[in-house]
């Protein structure tokens, strides 16, 4: 084996978003070196972009707000197919989480008698979302970033690993290159942590960064580990729609949470008429009471527009489909109607929405103070991922632990808006936690040199390839736009058995270009050698969704099959779990769901 | 659709030259996607960093025209598109490739920060009260997305190299975010007069002009640091308030 430089840690977390720092943070509380690995620069990663807010039972606005109401919201939200130990957890440890951010650092909006301020958001019974502005993302890995650097985390920033080195059975450490120089490193560690966020970049509309490629769901896939709930894909309903270069790009849930309403071209607020069942009797059925909730008037009932995202992205598709729709093929999003209501409007909105007037200002030529914006789904959030324990994030390979975005459990078929800061707070603390309590009680293990030269002859051979001189080559931009092009068609919203079949057809050609893409120039910081790179990840993730949508022949939460558009009272009882068979093919099984313990039971009764 | 000119610098630490392209000018576009357009088409290899194309994470900080940008807020309906558009990396930081540059000093500089030091909390509960007149101006602060544009145009660094002597505008709305946090209990003065050289500033406000978060950074951060130093160290009646309690303490 060349020899490439090693570095050792007891725990290694891969990430360098939310649940990746605070993962690091514990971990090194507990007094084990820890070495973070970042994609990108540090600071830089998708948290980044998390607008509305933190989703933690403070009661600070409302007094009636406790973890159970917390934790039946969130069951209800991920239409019961919820991990409900995870889902506990989170709802009772998020409010430590969000204080202990006070205590380093952070400064959250305010209530008049001067506590931490709560919004209303879509699918939470009381205002809990502890927020800044609409950059609550920012604050969060800014509070972290800077508490994890005063506390000696080693951060190894533009560093991209590409495979999980293994001994037996258990994960010993990571294999990865910096992007400044190509070259390549050994990471050995006695525990890992994989925080490496979600699978966005698989699809052509997506509010995602472009390092959301799946590359913890792909590692801890080839690791042996197993994936479930890879079926649930989130689309937020409102993701800009024009100009095209911008299209997919977030608009905060906030602004609904603000008052801001859904109507179609014919000026009709359109949500009224869809309200599922299970939400009427905590849905408003008229527009004056829907105002009043978003004004904070405990009495009265949630406008439709908060409903849960996977609902409300379906009536938004509904409204286009059947030729109601904007200009440019979205709906209209309307925050400036609230000047009928508010005296100081414009400055209320610049105030409350800060980024979002930005935004629709500098790239969209909208003043969203004045007129209505044009929205439509964007791909968002995978509520499936790498399947941990509840308690300790450890995945089904020893040594390997996940949090955050490529995690699964928490969020079951849909997530609601702010549980995934409070998703990656609480289960990032644990699985820092645990991963250094599991590098305390074991020894490192040996690198297997074979893995490695095989890992590094596999990401070099894109240089062997002449684009320019064979036909037989193609570069990687295609591989991966036509990928994106697919799974948006074929994989997307409303699914259909046909569709998903031609799908694995698409994908096998996609993997076979994979295989004969090449790339121009040498290894410094090159972009296309990182995309032929990320390939890998994109397309396992890719099939992954695919053949865990396909499995689940009924509707629920996130996933909408138009050929069973019912739910299956069997189905609804399992999941769909992912692993990789010992000929290489993707394996998929359903197992059945942790039983529900009775006190739980009567906590979700008591709040329907 | 039009096609327009961009003029990228290509190279790396040992030296480089200007190459032109050709971009497909559509409706909507920002310099990043005139880049990336060009990294799928003609250069697979040109060097950029990126990650979330809406503003937020400030990674994709360049020259255009001369003038410090985010490439993904920077539209192409506000350039004249009939002259060639040159794209050059940061000026105040050493180049890595093409458009990347080695940034890193900026988080060697925060480093030596002294962190955030809260008082102990006002509730038996464990946490504090603020109210929100009282932190508006910190949070004008904590805007800031580190795309480092400040610190690129600032002349103490990019044309006099003091980055030894001078920590720069964001790292000085840093510290001015920590100083003015209403928890924090941490003395910073001594560190900012002396090391982290506020007074190398001399306000000519070009760090204002392009931050694209439009934080007030010389006037709401940078001037009343200078005043606490001032008040600290210069206040020829606060010296001798100074001597006579110490005197006293004796």
């Amino acid at each position: 084996m060349p020899d490439y430089e090693t570095i050792e840690h007891d725990v290694l977390v891969i990430g360098s978003g939310g649940a990746g720092l605070r993962a690091a943070i514990e971990a090194s509380a507990a007094g084990v070196s820890v070495g973070m690995v970042c994609k990108c620069l540090l600071g830089k990663a998708h948290t980044v972009m998390a607008e509305g807010g933190i989703a933690a039972a403070l009661a600070n606005v409302d007094d009636r707000d406790n973890w159970q109401v917390h934790f039946a919201d969130t069951m209800r939200g991920g239409q019961y197919v919820n991990n409900w130990r995870m889902a506990e957890l989170h709802a009772k440890e998020a409010p430590e989480r969000v204080r202990e951010l006070e205590a380093w650092g952070a400064v959250f909006d305010r209530t008049p008698d001067g506590r931490i301020l709560q919004r209303n958001f879509g699918g939470h019974k009381y205002p809990r979302l502890a927020h800044v502005g609409d950059r609550t993302g920012l604050e969060l890995i800014r509070t972290l970033q800077d508490r994890g650097v005063h506390q000696g985390i080693d951060v190894h920033m533009e560093v991209c690993v590409i495979e999980l080195l293994k001994e037996g059975g258990r994960v010993v450490g990571a294999l990865g290159f910096d992007r400044e120089r190509g070259k390549f490193r050994i990471f050995r560690a006695k525990a890992v942590v994989l925080a490496t966020g979600g699978v966005g970049k698989a699809y052509k509309i997506t509010s995602n960064s472009w390092d959301c490629t799946g590359d913890g769901h792909s590692l801890a896939y080839h690791a042996g580990a197993a994936l479930i709930d890879m079926e649930y894909l989130q689309f937020h309903p409102t993701g800009m729609v024009w100009p095209p270069s911008v299209c997919g790009m977030l608009v905060t849930e906030g602004v609904r949470g603000e008052g801001g309403i859904l109507t179609n071209k014919d000026g009709k607020r359109f949500m009224f008429g869809f309200i599922p069942d299970n939400y009427k009797a905590q849905t408003a059925d008229n527009e004056e009471e829907g105002w009043r909730y978003t004004q904070g008037d405990k009495e009265a009932r949630r406008p439709p527009e908060l409903l849960t995202r996977d609902h409300v992205a379906r009536c938004i598709v509904r409204e286009i489909k059947e030729g109601r729709g904007s200009p440019h093929g979205g709906v209209f999003l309307d925050i400036s109607w609230i000047q009928q209501r508010l005296a100081h409007a414009e400055e209320h909105i610049k105030r409350k929405l800060p980024s979002m007037y930005h935004q629709f200002k500098q790239l969209g030529d909208v003043d969203i103070t004045r007129e209505p914006m044009e929205v439509g789904p964007t791909t968002h959030y995978i509520m499936g991922g790498v399947k941990v324990d509840a308690d300790t994030q450890m995945s089904s390979v020893p040594g390997l632990f996940a949090a955050g975005e490529c995690a699964a459990g928490i969020n079951g078929a849909n997530r609601l808006g702010g549980n995934s800061l409070s998703d990656l707070l609480v289960f990032g603390q644990r699985a820092g936690e645990f991963a250094a309590k599991f590098a305390k009680e074991n020894l490192a293990g040996s690198i297997n040199s074979a893995q490695v030269e095989e890992a590094t002859r596999r990401a070099l051979e894109p240089f062997g390839r002449n684009v320019t001189a064979s036909a037989d080559f193609e570069g990687p931009y295609q591989v991966q736009f036509d990928l994106q092009e697919m799974m948006q068609n074929l994989v997307g919203i409303v699914r259909r058995e046909d569709e998903m079949l031609r799908a694995l057809d698409g994908l096998a050609r996609l993997n076979a270009r994979a295989r004969r893409v090449g790339v121009t120039g040498h290894r410094d910081f090159n972009p296309g050698w990182h995309t032929a790179l990320d390939l890998r990840s994109l397309l396992t993730v890719s099939e992954a969704i695919t053949r865990a949508a396909l499995e689940r022949k009924e509707s629920r939460g996130a996933q909408f099959r138009d050929d069973f558009p019912n739910k299956d009272a069997t189905l609804g009882q399992q999941s769909v779990i992912i692993h990789k068979g010992a000929d290489g093919s993707m394996q998929v099984n359903r197992e059945p769901l942790p039983d529900l313990p009775a006190h739980l039971k009567q906590v979700i009764e008591e709040m329907k | 659709m039009s096609t327009a000119t961009f003029r990228i610098w290509r190279g790396d630490a040992q030296g480089g030259e200007f190459r032109d392209y050709p971009v497909e000018v559509s409706e909507g576009m920002v310099v990043l996607d005139a880049v990336n357009q060009l990294q799928a088409k003609h250069a697979h290899d040109l060097a950029c960093r990126w990650n979330c194309k809406a503003g937020k994470c400030g990674s994709c900080s360049a020259e255009v025209n001369g003038m410090p940008k985010l490439m993904c807020m920077t539209r192409l309906s506000a350039i004249p598109l009939d002259r060639p558009v040159i794209i050059e990396p940061m000026k105040a930081f050493p180049v890595v490739r093409d458009l990347a540059t080695d940034v890193s000093w900026n988080y060697r500089v925060k480093k030596k920060i002294k962190p955030f030091k809260p008082r102990a909390p006002d509730a038996p509960d464990g946490t504090w009260r603020m109210a929100q007149a009282d932190v508006d101006r910190v949070q004008e602060f904590r805007k800031c997305i580190e795309c480092f544009l400040c610190q690129d145009v600032c002349h103490v660094l990019r044309d006099h190299h003091r980055h030894d002597d001078f920590i720069g505008p964001r790292f000085l709305v840093y510290t001015a975010a920590l100083e003015m946090h209403p928890l924090d209990t941490e003395d910073r003065l001594p560190e900012l007069k002396q090391a982290h050289g506020v007074g190398l500033c001399n306000i000519t406000k070009c760090c204002t002009t392009v931050c694209p978060e439009n934080i007030t950074i010389t006037d709401n951060a940078i001037i009343p640091l200078k005043e606490r130093v001032v008040d600290e160290f210069y206040d020829p009646l606060g010296w001798l308030a100074k001597q006579a309690r110490n005197a006293l303490k004796r």
